[in-house]
């Protein structure tokens, strides 16, 4: 294993601390936990907008805690959902009186402890909602999906609705939209690495890929001999389109798993646009980049939203963040 | 026979020790299929768990296993933190005010503990998951009329196996659907390793 860390068993707390260093305008870290909140967080009558999970999907999820998004990111374990506790400093560090929305990435471990931890900011009188995001399409049966990629559209769309004004139902409304409107699908070329774990999460051969793949360095729902860049575009977008009608506008993202450069990427956006274009989606905005990786993993997502007039405007609306400016 | 509160202590050190030394194997399951770190929260889990309690003298064994719940809760992480620590935390609720455990009342706790797991990862018995190994040792209090190393070691080994011809339909190896078919279940394994040591325990006490 090559990595430039320290201890295996601190590379949490040594990022989180750089982190902070590096954006101590924008963001703080909320003193004895992993929680990283907005400098001026909590903010008074506004819905709080949490997020957060594994570490190792940089920048999510404090990349995304800034102005117009998340009020505070709470970071697990590598690959690991933080603990309720955890989630529950959260949950007060962003809690302004308005209550607060949590945005979960559809695995068990971040479901069961976030659900905690909102059980457990209920007793303490706190307003809570949330979403589970599940746009990967990988996974056939809808209530099992992976949350991937797709998740930073809900951070910024709940974001948004939150900076308006939106109250706690309404940001429930407008990040359950985007979910339900919204699909991703995945490959990759090479596992990971998790530091603590020293070792590859799984072998592929020079020749292979795989199709379908998670975030958390898990092999994929099938494996076969890698191809051109045209084909493995086509390849995700068509399971994209053939699980949704996304007949209208269209949000893409082209997102990297972490060692994909983004020549790559654009390669496959070329061809991602083609087919949409073929299919008469018109593509209102794209973005292409590394919104939700998984370490070193080589590889991209592919994701779309469907977009109506409300989500047109949250998506443009103003947002600054360390890992987001619109 | 009954546990007292130093019983309880001596199975969190050993299920502890256990976790530590079987780490790495835990994790290479896991890494099978699933995402290839259970053996690192286990054993970081188990650690401050085992740590805590040394630190701390204990009234009865609804406290001592409350604070090995919630230790469990905070440090293990992922859905191991919530699972393991909810079976911890209804065997401390089962066991209020108990001062030992008695086979009645930890046959309780353990009942109480498979139903806290069941509900809170909305799983069941033949989903390759730690129910697998905790209902089935309930089923065996339930049978049987006092605390039996030999017998808790075995069912606890037997149930683990079982989970290698299961094919996963809950939490991350559910992914893998056949693929998943031929590994023991992760979470199983940690659950074994936590009876087992329960068995050790026992027989040193008989």
């Amino acid at each position: 294993m090559k990595k430039i860390i320290n201890d295996p068993n601190e590379v949490v707390h040594d990022m989180t601390e750089g982190m902070i260093a590096a954006h101590s305008d924008e963001l703080k870290q909320i003193s004895g936990t992993t929680v990283i909140a907005k400098v001026n967080a909590p903010i008074s009558g506004k819905v709080g907008v949490i997020s957060g999970g594994g570490s190792g999907h940089e920048p999510a999820h404090a990349g995304y805690v800034g102005n117009g998004m998340l009020d505070a990111a709470v970071a697990g374990e590598v690959f690991t959902s933080p603990a309720p506790d955890q989630v529950l400093e959260a949950i007060k560090a962003a809690d302004g009186g308005a209550g607060v929305f949590l945005v979960i990435k559809n695995y068990t471990g971040d479901v069961l402890n976030f659900e905690m931890a909102a059980e457990l900011a209920e007793a303490e009188g706190i307003k809570v909602e949330k979403v589970v995001v599940n746009d990967d399409v990988a996974v056939d049966d809808p209530s099992s999906r992976r949350g991937i990629a797709g998740t930073i559209f809900v951070h910024k769309v709940a974001g948004a609705k939150a900076e308006q004004g939106g109250s706690l139902e309404e940001v429930k409304a407008a990040a359950d939209k985007a979910v339900n409107n919204m699909r991703s699908m995945g490959m990759a070329m090479t596992p990971c690495i998790v530091p603590a774990a020293g070792s590859p999460s799984f072998q592929l051969g020079e020749n292979e890929m795989e199709i379908g793949i998670g975030i958390h360095g898990e092999s994929g729902i099938e494996r076969k001999e890698i191809t051109a860049a045209d084909d493995i575009a086509q390849e995700l977008t068509d399971r994209v389109l053939n699980d949704f009608d996304f007949t209208g506008e269209a949000a893409v993202m082209i997102n990297g798993l972490g060692s994909t450069p983004e020549m790559e990427l654009y390669i496959v956006n070329k061809k991602v646009q083609s087919i949409l274009a073929e299919k008469g989606i018109t593509v209102y905005k794209t973005f292409v980049g590394e919104y939700l990786t998984s370490l070193e993993m080589t590889g991209c997502s592919v994701t779309l939203l469907k977009l109506d007039d409300e989500l047109k405007t949250l998506l443009d609306a103003r947002a600054q963040t360390p890992a987001f400016h619109s | 026979m009954e546990l007292t509160v130093q019983d309880i202590v001596t199975w969190i050190e050993k299920a502890n020790e256990k976790m530590q030394a079987n780490k790495e194997y835990l994790t290479t399951l896991d890494q099978e299929i699933g995402d290839g770190d259970h053996g690192i929260n286990m054993a970081r889990g188990f650690q401050e768990a085992a740590a805590k309690l040394a630190d701390n003298d204990y009234p009865d064994a609804e406290a001592v296993l409350k604070d090995t719940a919630m230790t469990l809760m905070s440090k293990i992480g992922g859905a191991s933190g919530p699972l393991f620590g909810t079976a911890f935390l209804k065997m401390s609720v089962a066991s209020k005010e108990a001062e030992t455990l008695d086979y009645e009342t930890f046959k309780h706790g353990l009942k109480e503990a498979v139903e806290g797991i069941k509900q809170r990862g909305k799983a069941t018995e033949g989903e390759k998951t730690l129910v697998d190994v905790w209902a089935k040792m309930a089923d065996l209090f339930n049978k049987e009329t006092d605390f039996s190393a030999d017998k808790i070691a075995d069912e606890a080994n037997d149930a683990m196996e079982q989970t290698k011809d299961m094919m996963a339909t809950k939490g991350r190896a559910s992914y893998f659907k056949e693929r998943s078919i031929g590994h023991i279940d992760p979470g199983s394994a940690s659950s074994q390793y936590i009876f087992t040591a329960l068995a050790e325990v026992i027989g040193g006490k008989l």
